[in-house]
This record gives C-alpha cells, structure tokens and sequence, in this order.
C-alpha cells in the first residue's frame, strides 16, 4: 500500500515536506491506525498521537485524503491509494503529524464545559426526567478530537475569538442540561459577534464528525434560545 | 494597553435576524417581480412604466432596497471584521460602508419617485 505522509520536525527541517512510504500488507478488515503503527516500525521518526484505538479518546484525528477523521476508525480499504495523511488544518504543527490542541482547548474551556448548579448536592444525584435527558443525545457523545474545528473556515480564521463547532457543542450540551442554572450567563457569554455568529452555516463540521453528531444543529438551537428570550 | 485577544461585544443575535427577515422580504419581492413580469404580454418601457406608478410598488421597492442595504451591511461588515486586523481601519471602512449605503438609500427614493 502506498501513503504519502506529511512530516516536519522543527529542530531539523527547514520546511513540512511529504514522504512516501510503502508499506507490504492486506488492507483486509484493518484500519489506517494499523498501518500507521506498521509504518512507525518500518521508521521510528514517524510522529502521531494514539490511545484508545478504538475511536473513544480522539487523540488519533488527522488529516486523511483531505478529509479529517480518526485513523483508528477509518478502514484502509475505503482509502484511494496513495493514502495522503496530513496533521489537522489551522492548527500548529509539533511534530509530522502532532498538533498543538492548546487553542482548540482555550475555546472549549470558555464556555465552561461543567455543570453550573448551586443547590447543595442531594444525597443521591441530581435527577433527571427520561424526556429531560433525552435532550442530551447527540451532544454528550463528542469526544473533543478537534475533527469539526478544524474542518471549519471559520475556526481557521478566527481561532482566538470563534469558538469553533466543537466547543459551540458542548455549550448547547450544557444549555440543554436541566440541571445547570448557569443558562442566562451561557447565552451572554456567546452573545457575540465573534464568538458564536462566526458560524455560516458551513456544515463542514457536521460533514467530517467521526461519531456523527451534528455542532451546526446545536448552533441552531442556541440562536433559537436567544430569540426566544430576545423577542 | 496590553494587546490581547477580546471578545464580548454583545450583540450579533439582533444582526443575524435581521439578515434573514431582510433575505425573506428579498425573497417575496424578487418573486413578485418575476410573476408579474411572466404575466405580462410583452417587456417594454410602458410595462416598467405602468409597474411602477403606483405608490405601494414604490413603497415595496423601497422595502425591498432598504432590506437589501441593512442585509449588505452586515454581509460586508463580517468580511471586514475577518479580513481587516487593525481596529482602527476596520473601523473607518465600517463608516465608509454606512456612509455609501445611506446615500443609496437616499438616492434609491430619488429614483423611485422621481424627484
């Protein structure tokens, strides 16, 4: 199988350039991770980020035939050959395909990705009606991988200030959440032309999601709630 | 003053509501143009004549103009607020911006009722 893989280490190369490799395997049932860790034996420099392989913690997400998606998830046998593999867009490079998140994870942590709830805990836990906890389908489910931020155009342009699909997600998550109190001051907080109105309806975010859920109808909603209580 | 990245300006809901309602009334008027176009016999002078000799086609092309100039506001002010990194240049281009839009809006019933 062939792959052209993008490399780049900062202490050594003047600029990213990309490298071919051949690797002698059956795609068969294996996925990109597979290869990717064949190839790391075959050259040990090769840098990547893996944990889970099983498409849970999200820190294997690149850039795959142009698509960003999560290499442990991905079968070889849906990839046109030569399988190009890039680090994530917009994001500084580390090292070959490693990325610095740090930006990523500054917007998530602005819309203060925890419950806000100021009555004293219960003896049990805080509970919730089956139709209330329903609302949380499809939002609690991301996995931070960063796949949507940086498939965005806008998150690309303007990721000290927009928020990006990712963490806009996890602020509807938290909205949606009937046991948080903080639902005034989390509208406020995106109430802002950077911050939440950046967002054009691109839909790569819902396009490239590896556990396919949807930031752009999540986004929606948050607009709803704030002309609700606008109007 | 220590440069640093800030945002919280509060407002943007108003903006982007105010962008649909305008594309919405954008919608209906070009319909409305269209129909009665394909409903005439023949395109001339007397037909653009005789469309716009009654006040509330003027009125409702003036609707649709001013909806075209608030929703080219904001369309324009987004580009300039990705494109254009100093504050203070921005904030000239935004005046510019305004300044033209309201001499359109002027002009546009100058236009439309003669004078």
């Amino acid at each position: 199988m062939k792959f052209r893989i993008y490399r780049y280490n900062p202490d050594t190369d003047v600029s990213p350039y990309m490298q071919d490799y051949d690797l002698h395997m059956d795609a068969g049932d294996a996925m990109l991770l597979d290869a990717l860790m064949l190839l790391k034996q075959q050259d040990d420099t090769l840098g990547f980020r893996k944990s889970c392989r099983e498409g849970v913690c999200g820190s294997d997400a690149m850039n795959i035939n142009g698509r960003n998606g999560l290499a442990c998830i991905t079968s070889l046998s849906s990839l046109k050959q030569p399988i190009e593999i890039r680090p994530l867009p917009g994001l500084p490079v580390i090292r070959d395909l490693i990325v610095d998140m740090a930006q990523f994870f500054k917007q998530y942590h602005s819309i203060k990705p925890y419950l806000v709830n100021n009555d004293p805990p219960p003896e049990t836990e805080r509970l919730q009606s089956p139709k209330d906890r329903l609302e949380l389908d499809g939002l609690y489910e991301c996995i931070l991988c960063g796949c949507c931020s940086t498939a965005c155009p806008s998150f690309w342009w303007n990721p000290d200030k927009f928020v990006g699909p990712a963490g806009l997600l996890q602020a509807y998550r938290f909205i949606a959440d009937t046991r948080d109190q903080d639902t005034a001051a989390r509208l406020d907080n995106l109430e802002d032309p950077y911050r939440l109105f950046r967002c054009h309806t691109i839909m790569n975010c819902v396009d490239v999601c590896p556990k396919e859920l949807n930031p752009t109808e999540a986004i929606g909603k948050i607009k709803d709630m704030m002309v609700k209580r606008a109007v | 003053m220590v440069n640093r990245v800030v945002t919280g300006a509060h407002y943007g809901l108003r903006d982007w509501l105010v962008q649909r309602v305008t594309a919405t009334v954008m919608a209906i008027y070009s319909l409305v143009i269209v129909v009665y176009l394909l409903l005439q016999p023949s395109f001339g002078y007397d037909t653009w004549a005789e469309l716009f000799s009654g006040n509330v086609m003027r009125t409702f092309s003036l609707l649709f103009l001013l909806s075209l100039f608030y929703h080219a506001w904001i369309g324009v002010r987004d580009i300039v607020m990705d494109y254009v990194k100093p504050a203070s240049v921005r904030l000239l281009i935004h005046v510019l911006v305004i300044l033209a839009l309201v001499l359109y809006a002027i002009w546009s019933v100058q236009i439309l009722w003669g004078l």
